[in-house]
């Protein structure tokens, strides 16, 4: 372990002998919407902003119609063949997902439902932790990623979400803003890139366990 | 309040106009200019290639001819910025920081010294482009740079604005480097050209008929690249429109 | 990456595209001649164009997210306090972070250097007979020559970021640290992949190149034997680290084989979690103009069956941690925005700078790994100064380009030339006299020589502007002396007089 001591010997001795104390950092929430509509609200409109898409539930209609109304034109094949992975009970689905899973194997996944930790309005992301995913790679290998996210969950900023537990608790908490994305080919943006051509968030209260 | 006036190398060289119009307008506010006769330079061309050792006479002669004012004027954006924050190669006596302390660039001085609310021999019936050069922009605070967050304020526009006839044009890029650089200019010839050409090209895709700044050294770079190419764009220093000049 | 309008000038059909300007290396040993470089980048104008227009569209959103936000400059300021606070105790923050990672499960090393890191990385690798290997994007792996080293050790190594992909395939190293190929047209990219992947040679709709490389990429990320990532941040308080991409290949790299490895600067410390929200908010406007990347990602253990190990590497930043003028330049997280501002960048193209980090950034972190080589470096910039502006830490990087300047000088690595004419304005600027002899020779030198003389190719000035006419009348120093001077007695000790 000697580099780990010469390393650290160095950074002792040379680091600047200053008084610098760590600030605190204010929440910075004042200018955001009160009450879960209106920051739903924000979020949707942030959310549309990185590509991804918002998609209340119609009176009546089910979160599977849905998958099938927005998605039915971008898994190219016919519908009823789709490969849907779903981690929630409001879709069944026909693909279960178990933590025995080699993650490789999820490649053939055409669609992964998942419900979101929770969401922040300020950029329109949501968060999912290896509880929500079960396999990690499913969110990243599927082609598309339909989310429930209760609006009940959506805090207003980065500040906000940073206060939560997740961080210290999960192993892997990560956002998603939108679907993968890259504009390296002369700035053309391109969905997606490596991971999930589309995202599509549904407000949906969580069922009580 | 006794001034020094100083006219950088290159002006007193290349652009006496700027000097007379500088002189001029100072007195036309009946301040008392004195011109130090044995000024040379502030020391910025070998300060800004980082050879500190070699600017230090410069930098002591400047100091000897100007300790004597209480406020040394400059119509020159960069020098300024060199003998206020950079002039650091000679001994920092009290005499040395006096005159660090109390040089001020011409916009400055008239902005925020005499606080000047008319200019009412001045007409300049043109469009103008104005040119905030990085040093007075970004190191003397002239105005807010596009990157930072904040009231928009512009100390050079403000003035110009009391000439009678002018019309100022927004560019594209309002304060993208010209391209100057000091030194950069010949250590990076066709970096500082292309600069140069798209300063131009921006200006003149706005209307602007004529550029106008604060600094000679981007004027004298600009010119020289807009001569080359045969732009038919014309250049001013802000101190000769100020004075009356009506083109 | 996201966001960029694509670049009107680029979408007119071209009978022959432009071939992609390659500026030449400098050997081993050699100064990186940046000018010369640049002058080859400039010598391909619809690439500069290209260039220029699509690096100032990254500038010019990034403004506009920056605006929107009432506390932004803030928020530069806590991010540069956490920055500091945590430098200036980074030991602690270091021995922080290595003890709860390990708690976690996480396997932690330390390399002095490049060359260790890679034999730490090689040995991982070897125990678990990895041949195959899937990385995100990393500047540190890139000062560390890692992709050359497992190239030579028979290691297969794919990037999954389209644009570092992209550099992989044409054996070129990024030329930003966002944007691997933003000096790259289309049309190299439908060459490169025609020649590479298969596709379609004259097909260079981004979108078709994009599905090209995602088909191409898939079978390999689902077969690899191990994935790598960087870092942007690491958390002392939870001995987890955080990676930001656009199209989720650390999530990738991470999730889909058993194997993680994480290098990690050792300057990407962070103190708490809620220091995050002031990084994460800051990153990607001031790098893309865009809200947040599409993935953040925090990775604080191993995933259920999986192994992790973190490289913790120094690669001089210890050291750099003790240079007065230059420590501060360890708070950089790597967003690119003072490249993107740049404007000397904007037209040199990051290439030109022969070096791991292009543009402002490049300037100052460059010469702490090798003085000599990088000497030219500092002085590819106007010191304008839109850089430190834009800086979403606030490092003071124009001032420290100004700083190396003179360190390089004082320590004799400037052009003898350079060095000697310097030294002789210097004389003669500081003597009176010797100065009105000079002033006098230039205006009758730029009156009497023919155009050919004073553009020869010894004066740079000249290869894109005219000088200026000397004035008719004389010096201002003349004038004053004509119309000041002439009822009073003479200044006694007048330099010129004597």
């Amino acid at each position: 372990m000697s580099a780990r001591d010469d390393i650290l010997g160095a950074v002792r001795t040379n680091k600047p002998a200053i008084d610098a104390p760590a600030p605190t950092v204010p929440n910075y929430d004042n200018a955001y919407p009160q009450g879960a509509d209106r920051l739903a609200a924000l979020f949707a409109e942030r959310l549309a902003t990185m590509g991804g898409t918002w998609h209340a539930l119609a009176d009546g209609q089910s979160i599977d119609a849905v998958l099938q109304d927005v998605l039915a034109d971008k898994v190219g094949k016919p519908f009823d063949d789709a490969v849907i992975a779903s981690n929630v009970p409001e879709v069944a689905g026909n693909r279960p997902l178990t933590e025995s899973d080699v993650p490789a194997s999820v490649h053939d996944v055409d669609i992964a439902v998942l419900r979101a930790r929770f969401g922040i309005a300020e950029t329109g992301s949501v968060c999912f932790t290896e509880a929500e995913l079960t396999v990690n790679a499913v969110a990243y290998l599927a082609q598309h990623l339909v989310v429930l996210l209760d609006p009940a969950e959506i805090v207003a900023n980065m500040h906000r979400a940073y206060q939560r537990d997740d961080f210290v608790n999960a192993n892997y908490t990560v956002f998603h803003t939108g679907p993968s994305a890259t504009a390296d080919i002369e700035g053309v943006l391109v969905r997606g890139a490596q991971g999930v051509r589309s995202l599509t968030v549904i407000p949906a209260p969580a069922t009580p366990a | 309040m006794r001034i020094g006036l100083f006219v950088p190398c290159f002006i007193d060289a290349f652009y006496p106009d700027v000097g007379i119009a500088t002189l001029e307008l100072l007195e036309r506010f009946h301040c008392k200019v004195d011109y130090p006769f044995d000024q040379t330079c502030c020391g910025q061309p070998m300060v800004n290639s980082g050879c500190h050792a070699e600017a230090r006479a410069t930098e002591a002669l400047f100091v000897k001819n100007f300790a004597q004012y209480d406020v040394i004027v400059a119509p020159s954006g960069s020098c300024v910025h060199q003998i206020r924050d950079n002039l650091t190669a000679v001994e920092q006596t009290p005499d040395v920081k006096h005159v660090r302390e109390n040089t001020l660039e011409l916009v400055e001085f008239l902005h925020d010294v005499l606080e000047v609310d008319a200019f009412p021999w001045a007409r300049f019936e043109h469009r103008v482009g104005y040119h905030d050069s990085c040093n007075t922009l970004r190191n003397l605070g002239h105005g807010k740079p596009s990157e930072l967050h904040g009231e928009p304020f512009s100390k050079p526009r403000a003035l110009l604005e009391k000439v009678a006839g002018i019309e100022l044009v927004q560019i594209d890029r309002p304060d993208e480097c010209c391209g100057f650089g000091g030194t950069f200019s010949v250590t990076e010839p066709e970096v500082s050209a292309q600069m140069g050409r798209d300063k131009i090209a921006d200006h003149g895709r706005n209307g602007a008929e004529y550029i106008v700044s604060a600094d000679s050294s981007c004027l004298m770079h600009q010119s020289g690249c807009a001569a080359r190419i045969g732009a038919p764009i014309k250049f001013k220093h802000i101190a000769e429109i100020l004075n009356g000049a009506s083109q | 990456m996201s966001g960029n309008e694509p670049n009107p000038a680029a979408t007119l059909q071209r009978a022959t595209p432009e071939a992609q300007p390659r500026p030449a290396k400098a050997a081993d040993g050699k100064r990186v001649d940046h000018a010369r470089s640049a002058k080859q980048f400039l010598n391909a104008p619809e690439h500069a164009k290209s260039h220029d227009t699509r690096v100032w569209a990254m500038r010019t959103k990034r403004d506009k997210q920056a605006h929107t936000i009432e506390e932004w400059e803030e928020l530069r300021e806590l991010a540069s306090q956490i920055k500091t606070h945590t430098l200036a105790h980074l030991d602690t923050y270091l021995e922080q972070f290595e003890a709860n990672a390990k708690a976690n499960g996480i396997h932690v090393h330390w390399a002095a250097d490049g060359a260790e890191h890679n034999r730490i990385v090689h040995e991982i690798f070897t125990e678990h007979g990895v041949k195959r290997v899937i990385k995100a994007k990393s500047m540190l792996m890139e000062e560390c020559g890692f992709r050359h080293y497992m190239d030579s050790v028979g290691i297969e190594i794919v990037e999954t970021d389209l644009g570092e992909r992209i550099q992989q395939l044409d054996g070129e190293d990024p030329s930003h640290i966002v944007v691997p190929p933003v000096h790259k047209m289309r049309s190299d990219v439908a060459r490169l992949f025609a020649e590479q992947l298969g596709s379609d040679p004259d097909n260079d709709d981004a979108h078709y190149l994009a599905g090209a490389q995602r088909d191409a990429t898939r079978p390999l990320i689902l077969d690899a034997d191990a994935g790598m990532t960087g870092a942007n941040f690491a958390v002392a308080e939870t001995g987890g680290f955080v990676v930001c991409t656009n199209e989720g290949n650390a999530d990738l790299s991470a999730n889909v084989p058993n194997l993680h490895v994480a290098s990690i600067g050792i300057e990407k410390l962070v103190p708490r979690v809620e220091d995050m929200g002031v990084f994460i908010r800051l990153l990607s406007r001031s790098a893309l103009g865009s809200p947040i990347t599409q993935y953040t990602s925090h990775f604080r253990a191993p995933k259920q069956g999986g192994e992790m190990h973190i490289v913790l590497v120094d690669n001089g930043r210890s050291k750099r941690l003790g240079m007065e003028k230059f420590w501060s330049s360890l708070k950089c997280i790597r967003c690119g925005a003072c490249m993107n501002t740049c404007p000397v960048y904007r037209r040199s193209g990051g290439l030109s700078y022969g070096a791991t980090y292009a543009g402002p950034l490049g300037l100052i972190l460059n010469p702490t790994f090798d003085a000599h080589r990088y000497s030219n470096l500092p002085f590819a910039s106007t010191l304008n100064g839109s850089c430190t502006n834009v800086c979403p830490v606030k490092i003071n990087i124009h001032e420290q380009i100004f700083g190396w300047r003179q360190v390089l000088a004082e320590n004799g690595h400037l052009p003898w030339t350079k060095k000697t004419a310097l030294s002789a304005a210097g004389k003669v600027l500081a003597s009176p006299k010797g100065y009105r002899v000079a002033i006098k020779t230039t205006n009758s030198a730029l009156k009497h020589l023919p155009r050919w003389a004073l553009y020869n190719r010894m004066n740079a000035w000249g290869e894109g502007r005219e000088m200026p006419s000397p004035p008719d009348n004389g010096t201002f120093h003349d004038w004053y002396r004509r119309n000041r001077l002439k009822n009073q007695a003479k200044t006694p000790n007048e330099g010129d007089s004597q």
